[in-house]
């Protein structure tokens, strides 16, 4: 009678307004008053930076699904946050090109090859970066101080962790350090906008604590008793630590990067903790100073393991559910 | 503090009807009963067409014990039987009963004088015959679920009514409270429990206190305060939260000493001991935003939906899904043609149908399905198995224990529709299981 009127389909016929799309809207919205914070400290070079990288994630993306005759997929602005993450990774001076090379190898060669958005075992601006930073170390290791973009003469500057590692030089206060106006890429140094971004992310409830807190915590116990914090105060030095480098940005918008992470919630502490293990054994013993990049590309490729060992005990199995 | 589950999820609830007291609906001119509503032996019909029958009469039945019969709710003639379509979208053998309005009961409906006089294999001939079954949606027959192979602990009473939108357990906790408490007794004698736990989700507070002050001299009956969270009403959820027990797979409740017995079936029982008077209506909730007046109507069973949801005003404009049962596990109509049966708890008209399947977007691997499976269960891994059909996988990752909550499609920002994929898949897995295990031996 009135036949093919409704439409028919399976339960759940309610679903959540929460989208992959909306999802990534919601991380550049967090990532916004890093950037932003990037921009004021290190001037117009640091904005010409952002706009390039997310401008060349887009276009690789763009062009590469062209040339495979795959369906578009700028529209999940999965790249923009690519972009971002890759931009507020790098140091403010870096020649332009450079960015662009790194922006195509992220989207291309870390995230389209493996069968895009999903897919890819590695964190697309991470590996990105690493890769930069073995092609062009120089470039990459080279950073200037705060509030000189400014003008045409930019001062370069050690960073307050290779001062660290050295032994030699001045450090900032530990005020300058948490509040950002440090030498350093263009994202990490401000503690405050990377917790507002953080915050936003846990009300939005885009990712959960578990990661960055797990990281976090690990590796601050591990400095504070076993660094090499020569004559400050074991407190002062756990601080400066977790103030300075790629630690935040890292814990908060790298290692919770969905893909590469393990989706089970005992996998995302165990996923953490290697992530603090590692980027404190990197600093501590490394030849290199800054070892988040490299600590996050680490467990990205330990992830499927993780997830496979930490399989939750389902609630028949009995004490999966015991709460 | 509120009694839950691990996992799970709080969902937005749209009770719009849960402060509107029942309406009782006259019958319609023709009433439709599908002969077999229940889980069990199939039924046979008693009468042919040019019957005469009346209400509370037994127009279908088996011979078998897992069984439940139906009875007619109106007086009148059978004009047909024939397949017309019921609430899963199947044509099935249903007897159609021409309502002569004078509803003329049948004799036989006699209230039992003493209860404490029964055996108990009487009791569970009363609760048979007067058609009962598991009313919250599970559509089991009840009598069996109160025959547990073994001496159990506790009754529950689910009156946890989870599902967005359906207010009827709702209406029926606030509207009967002292047949529900009179009922729990006749159960709990039956069952020969000392300890009855009526479990209820916090968002309905007003139920809460009326049962409370209801059992206010009785010390063996519990009223629960359970978290409001989806599935909490779910079976082995519900265990759970009041008893802390796992109910281990492949196990029924009676294993860890439990009864789980729907709220408005302990009211039914009561009915049937106390006014001899089987299940033949039951209260629905017609709600939705494309309905004009969502309403709680009690109706004898075999009327349409189209009926009901004329008396509830019309709908605004053209809904794009009509679903009876709840939103998350109910079932997507296409007529509105379909009878009430004994289960059909509420009737849900949606002016959106919400988009569902994308198949473009892949799993982002975000873990949201993950930590809110109630089973504990990897429903991505499941998803991709049953796509696969990778019978290996599935049972590894523990395809069995699915109870099929939906939550997982409800959650995944790719919307993925696993649960129908992951539902398909499991007889198959199912099967082949059952096939591995007696090879083995
Ligand atoms: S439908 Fe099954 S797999 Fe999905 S959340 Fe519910 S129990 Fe878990
Ligand atoms: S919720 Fe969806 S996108 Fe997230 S892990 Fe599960 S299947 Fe993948």
């Amino acid at each position: 009678m009135e036949s093919n009127k409704y439409i028919v389909s399976a339960a759940p016929h309610i679903h959540t307004k929460s989208t992959v799309s909306g999802i990534m809207r919601d991380v550049i919205i967090a990532l916004m008053p890093s950037a932003v914070f990037g921009c004021v400290i290190f001037g117009w070079r640091a904005a010409a930076v952002i706009i390039t990288c997310i401008a060349s994630c887009l276009l690789s993306e763009f062009i590469f699904t062209k040339i495979m005759k795959r369906k578009s997929t700028i529209g999940d602005l999965s790249a923009v946050v690519t972009g971002m993450l890759l931009a507020l990774n790098l140091p403010p001076q870096i020649p332009l090109y450079m960015a662009v090379i790194g922006s195509a190898f992220a989207i291309i060669i870390v995230k389209q090859i493996f069968g895009g958005l999903g897919k890819n075992f590695m964190n697309p601006a991470l590996a990105a970066r690493c890769f930069m930073l073995i092609a062009w170390t120089s470039a990459m290791t080279t950073f200037v101080n705060p509030m000189m973009g400014y003008g045409a003469d930019a001062v370069s500057s050690a960073t307050p962790l290779a001062v660290m590692k050295a032994g030699e030089g001045t450090l900032p206060s530990l005020r300058d350090a948490f509040l950002g106006f440090i030498p350093g890429t263009i994202g990490e140094t401000s503690v405050p906008m990377i917790l507002i971004g953080f915050v936003y992310l846990l009300i939005r409830r885009v990712i959960t604590p578990r990661i960055p807190l797990a990281y976090i915590l690990t590796f601050a116990v591990l400095t504070y008793f076993f660094g090499s914090r020569g004559d400050m105060s074991a407190a002062e030095y756990t601080l400066m630590q977790l103030c300075t480098g790629g630690l935040m940005l890292g814990a908060v918008f790298m290692a919770t990067d969905y893909t590469t992470t393990p989706t089970t919630p005992l996998g995302m502490i165990i996923f953490g903790v290697g992530c603090g293990v590692l980027t404190f054994v990197i600093r501590r013993f490394g030849g290199y100073p800054e070892g988040v990049s490299f600590s996050i590309i680490l467990m990205n490729v330990a992830a499927p393991l993780i997830e496979k060992a930490t399989v939750p005990r389902s609630f028949g199995q009995k004490g999966g559910s015991a709460s | 503090m509120a009694l839950t589950f691990k996992g799970g999820l709080h969902i937005p609830d749209f009770k719009l009807t849960a402060k509107l007291p029942v309406i009782d609906l006259p019958g319609d001119k023709l009433h439709y009963f599908p002969i077999t509503q229940h889980k069990g032996a199939p039924l046979k019909a008693l009468v042919k067409t040019g019957d005469h029958v009346r209400v509370g009469q037994k127009i279908a039945d088996a011979e078998e014990f897992v069984a439940a019969p139906v009875h007619s709710s109106v007086s009148g003639t059978v004009k047909d039987v024939c397949p017309h379509v019921n609430s899963i979208g199947i044509k099935t053998e249903t007897i159609v009963v021409e309502n002569d309005m004078k509803y003329e009961t049948a004799e036989n409906l006699r209230p039992v004088e003493d209860i404490s006089a029964l055996t108990t294999r009487e009791m569970l001939w009363v609760i048979r015959d007067a058609g009962i079954i598991g009313l919250g949606g599970a559509g089991f027959p009840t009598h069996v679920k109160l025959n547990p192979p073994k001496q159990v602990e506790f009754l529950i009473i689910n009156g946890a009514e989870c599902e967005p939108y359906i207010t009827s357990d709702h209406r029926r906790m606030l509207e009967n409270p002292e047949e529900i408490i009179d009922g729990a007794g006749i159960l709990s004698k039956l069952l020969g429990v000392k300890k009855c736990y009526i479990g209820i989700e916090a968002n309905k507070r007003d139920a809460i206190d009326t049962l409370r002050r209801e059992v206010r001299f009785n010390s063996g009956i519990e009223i629960m305060k359970l978290k409001t969270k989806y599935p909490q009403g779910a079976e082995k959820q519900l265990i759970k939260a009041i008893t802390g027990r796992n109910v281990p797979t492949g196990k029924i409740p009676a294993d860890v000493g439990v009864v789980v017995i729907n709220v408005d079936t302990v009211y039914n029982v009561w009915r049937a001991f106390r006014k001899g008077i089987p299940v033949i209506d039951r209260i629905v909730t017609v709600s939705g935003d494309a309905v004009n007046k969502p309403a709680n109507f009690r109706v004898p069973l075999g009327v349409t939906v189209s009926y009901m949801i004329e008396k509830a005003g019309g709908f605004k404009a053209p809904p794009q899904k009509v679903i009876i049962g709840g939103p998350m596990m109910g079932f997507a109509q296409y007529t509105t043609d379909t009878p009430v049966a004994k289960t059909t708890s509420a009737v849900i008209a949606l002016l959106e149908a919400q988009p569902t399947y994308d198949p473009d977007m892949p799993c982002i691997r975000c873990g949201k399905c993950v930590s809110n499976c109630p089973m504990g269960l990897m429903p991505n891994h499941l998803n991709k198995a049953a796509l696969d059909r990778d019978i290996d996988a599935a049972l590894r990752f523990n395809i069995i224990e699915c109870i099929e909550c939906g939550l997982c499609s409800y959650t995944c920002p790719a919307k993925k529709n696993m649960l129908q994929n992951i539902a398909a898949f499991k007889p198959m897995a199912m099967k082949a299981a059952r096939r591995g295990s007696t090879s083995g031996k």
